[in-house]
């Protein structure tokens, strides 16, 4: 275990930050902490993939002018697309999270998940019982 | 006496950056407002506080006993991958090899990474503008505003704060976004250009040119913005350009690998005018990732373009 | 490789920070530098389009977007959570 952290380290990282950013989705009470949360796990998640790309040596894929590209000297540029599209998406998936949020606190006035939960038992019961 | 003493703390406060003075005048409705919105906030605080204590202790120590198990078994799992940026790991195979080997002379593009997602993977980039532009719409669907959704207390909020920003001018924020937006949009526009030969890309320069017009509206107010970019030419614009990309490389949904041969001359790498389709789809999707970008912001503060 | 360990030390100890921060401003900054490290980390992995495009986009788009959002919930102004 202790030869997996040190040689490994960004894969070693990445999971401890996936676990974080999943404690924080699960157990805050805030809903804007909570989409913090959702998106250090995005992160972590395209740390590892790239970590998996890395060759030790090798330099960014961008094939000089006159010189032969071989594949002895970039490293693979594969994960690297992939994580960029991933980039993407996260913003999107932020900003429409973040749009929820201010619909829901337009109509109830708090940020708290719990509460927000007893108001609409609330609501329902009024609703049920004229 | 009182008064004397209320007045010189005002001012103090007006010294060091605490209120403006125009904020002191209108305190009176706003602090109605606020005791209101603060009473509400305090009935919904107190029922969440109704649920019991222990009930939710439980819950806390259950949900991290989990993750700590979960998290357990994913660094076992992953401590049997082979020793990070080797050569010889099996994530570099025969794919890698042809893509970095061909791919200057198959595609044109310098930048392997560019040349990979807008000629060997094209598809999956359409996918991609789908879901920014899906996220534009879902966005506006849900705070745009209409006769239904305007909210009175939020279009007073709005209207005072801009009417306390103008009213000081806004002089720092004004003089240095006039003289560094043209910069940034100029940056934003070569990084789009030169996606094929250096990197950046579509993605990158259409995120820069979308906080370029967010600063530009931020300093000078929508109503300038509003001049050369309202809601239809939103519209217009991310509609031309998805659709541009879809009839470009929409076919690979129905021919699988095979592939059909636009008439674009590939050119000599290390050219601006070379790899084919790459440059036009890149300036689609720039154009796509700058509208969502200005878009998104301006709903959130404005409710519309 | 002593700065591999520096930049992942400094990313868990951001991430442990959102968590614990009492104010939504103090999180919102927080993550902006974790997002500007990340952007750094992309650089030493030798990827350059990904470096462009997080400084970009993580540290500046969202970013705005969550001060935008904490506008319009009332959670400036030092206010608590």
């Amino acid at each position: 275990m202790l030869k997996f952290l040190t040689e490994n380290h960004y894969e070693a990282g990445a999971i401890i930050l996936f676990g974080i950013g999943f404690l924080n989705l699960l157990l805050q009470d805030n809903l804007i902490k909570k989409f913090i949360g959702l998106n250090i796990m995005d992160t972590a998640v395209y740390l590892f993939l790239v970590a998996q790309g890395y060759i030790v040596g090798h330099t960014a894929p961008i094939a000089q002018a006159g010189e032969a590209a071989l594949a002895t000297k970039f490293v693979n540029p594969i994960p690297s697309g992939l994580v960029l599209t991933g980039i993407v998406v996260s913003v999107s998936v932020t900003a429409f999270s973040l749009a929820l949020v201010l619909r829901l606190y337009k109509k109830y006035k708090t940020l708290s998940l719990d509460a927000v939960l007893e108001l609409l038992k609330e609501d329902k019961e009024d609703e049920s019982n004229p | 006496m009182k008064n004397d003493a209320g007045k010189w703390e005002k001012f103090f406060k007006w010294i060091n950056g605490e209120t403006t003075l125009d904020s002191v005048i209108l305190a009176k409705s706003r602090r109605k407002r606020f005791l209101k919105r603060k009473l509400r906030q305090q009935k919904a605080q107190i029922m969440a506080n109704k649920l019991k204590r222990s009930k939710r202790k439980i819950e806390n120590v259950i949900c991290l006993i989990v993750a700590a198990i979960f998290i357990g078994i994913l660094l076992y799992t992953a401590s049997g991958l082979p020793i990070c940026g080797r050569w010889e790991n099996p994530a570099n195979n025969e794919v890698t090899k042809r893509y970095i080997e061909k791919g200057v002379e198959e595609t044109g593009a310098v930048n392997l990474v560019s040349g990979m997602i807008l000629d060997y993977r094209a598809f999956d980039t359409f996918g991609e503008s789908c879901v920014l532009f899906t996220a534009v719409i879902c966005v506006a669907i849900l705070l745009k505003r209409d006769k239904n959704n305007t909210d009175i207390t939020e279009d007073t909020e709005t209207a005072e704060d801009d009417a306390i920003s103008n009213a000081d001018g806004n002089l720092i924020l004004k003089l240095s976004a006039k003289i560094v937006t043209p910069f940034i949009l100029l940056y934003g526009i070569y990084v789009i250009l030169n996606g094929h030969l250096s990197p950046g890309g579509g993605f990158s320069g259409g995120a820069i040119i979308g906080a370029g017009l967010i600063l530009y509206t931020t300093a000078f107010g929508q109503e300038s913005t509003r001049r050369f970019f309202t809601y239809e030419t939103f519209k217009k614009i991310s509609s031309g350009c998805l659709l541009v990309y879809c009839f470009s490389k929409g076919y690979s949904f129905f021919t699988g690998g095979n592939h059909l041969e636009s008439m674009i001359p590939l050119g000599k790498p290390g050219n601006i005018l070379s790899g084919g389709l790459i440059l036009p789809l890149n300036i689609c999707v720039g154009i796509i990732v700058a509208c969502t970008m200005y878009g998104i912001y301006s709903f959130f503060t404005k409710g519309d373009i | 490789m002593i700065l591999d360990y520096v930049l992942l030390g400094f990313l868990i100890i951001c991430a442990i920070g959102t968590t614990y921060a009492k104010r939504l401003l103090d999180t919102v900054i927080i993550f902006m530098a974790y997002s500007s490290v990340m952007a750094v980390i992309w650089a030493l992995l030798e990827s350059p389009d990904l470096a462009i495009t997080e400084a970009a986009v993580g540290a500046g788009v969202t970013g705005i977007l969550f001060f935008v959002t904490l506008k319009k919930v009332h959670a400036l102004k030092g206010t608590r959570d």
